[in-house]
């Protein structure tokens, strides 16, 4: 996981102000310069609304920026990528399909056909026996799994999650946690990794970049030297944890007060 | 299991029965008090007919066989013009609900216009739609494409404008073209909705059809509705058997002045 490669992503510059019809234009993040390098886990920590879902959209390329530039994979991204996973903050299955015939979609947009390979990923997921299943047959947990085979199967360079498992309960969390670790161990993937939760985020990556509040800038970034494989359960008990964890939270924890005195304001 | 499920299974289907039941009763009760108050005489018989009198003549009806002027031939053209307008008016609907949901600015460019064609009661364009288009076929599909049309239309339209985007960026992302996302994810998520529409739609096909035969047609449903309300033979003070016809039938119109020349 050593850096000097060249960068999956970077952001150049970046800012994004939103001009919804008939309101005022709100700028959401702004002077954002960022490098990941490749193979590497990197997790974005921020309060509510401070632009960290915005981040992604650019990254993607489902929304242009307003100013500065972003590549991926060594090329500018100018429209939707189909290069990267994509896991959202919702749930993104069609509901009308089943697992099997989500997981897979984008072998069939790309006019294969790898019955194997839609296997395996299944199977490599845990969600063998739920194969033709329909999503709302499935609990939480399972939708993620089938979110993540589906986002892996063709096999991208880098995978983006928006808050993925903010809406499990804690233990299936920690399970998914564990499972995502197994998952990219080995793959070299790169992973952009969203959450307002900081022990997840030290507990998942090499290193993670803390943003203030809306207009979300970088306001510091932590390497995290903690060894791996990791137990992320296990891993919250270790000093070192609790050493990154306390710089960081003084970094969060005023831009969290100041996010929530806005919003008080704003009401 | 089984001993816990039964109790919970068998209630509901004695249920459905009852309800069955009780659903019979009521028809029954409401045909067969008419058919009384008529034979007792509350009800007026030159303008109330009773049901035993009007289930003969409807079988005499079917009775007379399959020719030009028979009920069958009444009922398949009505059928005909029906299926034409709900075809085309739901492929329409669609077609045009969907590249308005797609295209904002072609929404908002024809919202005006279709909302003004909307707000106009459209049974009232049959007699135009007569004049227009003559006084067979034409005529009634165009009103019952017109009924359809801005239903599907509309339903079609918030469909697939309210479709979950987080489904469209995941599908796109995934590789989807434009195709697959219209066939994929628009069309299936709006579905249900539409489906809803065609329930509606297929019977004011039905309805335009029937209405616009009854303002002016020589055959049809509607025809044959307006011929016996101009000759209310289920009455019974009038001639009780059906006249040979000898005249060759007239077109009909309301469009022309029904007392003599306009
Ligand atoms: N389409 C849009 N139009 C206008 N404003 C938007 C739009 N999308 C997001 N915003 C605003 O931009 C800001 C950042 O939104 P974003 O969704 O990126 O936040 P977030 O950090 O992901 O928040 P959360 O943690 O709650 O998911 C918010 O204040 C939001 O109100
Ligand atoms: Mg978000």
């Amino acid at each position: 996981m050593a850096g000097g490669e060249v960068a999956a992503v970077t952001l150049r510059g970046v800012s994004k102000t939103y001009r919804p019809p008939q309101k005022r234009p709100y700028l959401a993040i702004t002077d954002i310069d960022l490098d990941i390098p490749t193979g590497r886990f990197v997790s974005v920590v921020g309060p509510s609304g401070c632009g960290k879902s915005t981040l992604l959209s650019l990254v993607s390329g489902l929304l242009p920026p307003t100013t500065g530039e972003v590549t991926l994979n060594g090329t500018p991204v100018r429209e939707v990528r189909t290069d990267l996973g994509f896991i959202f903050q919702r749930d993104a299955l069609l509901p009308w399909r089943t697992v099997r015939e989500n997981v897979a979609l984008p072998l069939r947009f790309r006019g294969r056909s790898d019955r194997a390979r839609v296997e395996e990923w299944i199977t490599r997921v845990g969600l063998a026996p739920f194969a033709d299943n329909y999503p709302h047959e499935l609990s939480g947990g399972m939708r993620k799994r089938a979110q993540l085979a589906q986002s892996l199967v063709a096999d991208p360079a880098v995978l983006l999650m928006d808050e993925p498992f903010s809406a499990l309960d804690v233990q299936t969390r920690n399970l998914m946690e564990n499972e995502l670790l197994t998952l990219w161990g080995a793959s070299g993937k790169t992973v952009l990794f969203i959450t307002h939760d900081l022990e997840e985020a030290i507990a998942l990556s090499d290193e993670i970049v803390v943003m203030t509040a809306g207009p979300g800038r970088i306001k510091a970034r932590y390497t995290v030297d903690l060894p791996r494989p990791r137990n992320v359960t296990e891993i919250r008990f270790s000093p070192a944890f609790a050493t990154i964890y306390e710089h960081a939270w003084n970094d969060l924890r005023d831009e969290v007060e100041r996010s929530y005195q806005r919003s008080l304001q704003r009401s | 299991m089984t001993v816990t499920e039964t109790p919970a299974v068998l209630p509901l289907t004695r249920r459905t029965w009852f309800v069955r039941l009780l659903q019979a009763l009521v028809i029954v009760s409401f045909v067969g008090g008419w058919e009384l108050l008529g034979r007792a005489g509350v009800l007026d018989p030159f303008f109330y007919s009773r049901p035993s009198l009007f289930v003969l003549r409807i079988a005499e009806w079917f009775s007379e066989g399959i020719a030009e002027r028979s009920i069958w031939n009444d009922m398949r053209v009505t059928l005909m013009e029906t299926i034409l307008g709900f075809t085309i008016g739901t492929l329409l609907g669609v077609g045009i609900g969907y590249a308005f949901a797609r295209n904002r600015l072609l929404g908002q460019a024809f919202d005006p216009l279709f909302s003004m064609f909307n707000a106009i009661p459209r049974l009232v364009l049959a007699p135009v739609f007569i004049l227009a288009f003559g006084i067979d076929l034409a005529s009634k599909v165009a009103l019952g494409v017109t009924l359809v049309f801005f239903i599907v239309f509309f339903a079609t339209f918030t469909a697939v404008r309210d479709v979950d985007q987080t489904l469209v960026d995941n599908v796109r992302i995934l590789g989807a073209r434009r195709r697959d996302v219209t066939f994929q994810v628009l069309l299936p998520a709006a579905f249900s909705a539409i489906l809803a529409s065609l329930r509606t739609s297929a019977g004011f096909a039905f309805a335009g059809a029937v209405v616009a035969e009854y303002i002016g047609s020589n055959v049809g449903l509607g025809r044959r509705i307006a011929r016996a309300a101009a000759a209310p033979r289920a009455s019974p003070r009038r001639r009780p058997r059906a006249a040979p016809r000898s005249r060759p039938p007239r077109p009909r119109s309301r469009l022309r002045s029904p007392r003599g020349r306009p």
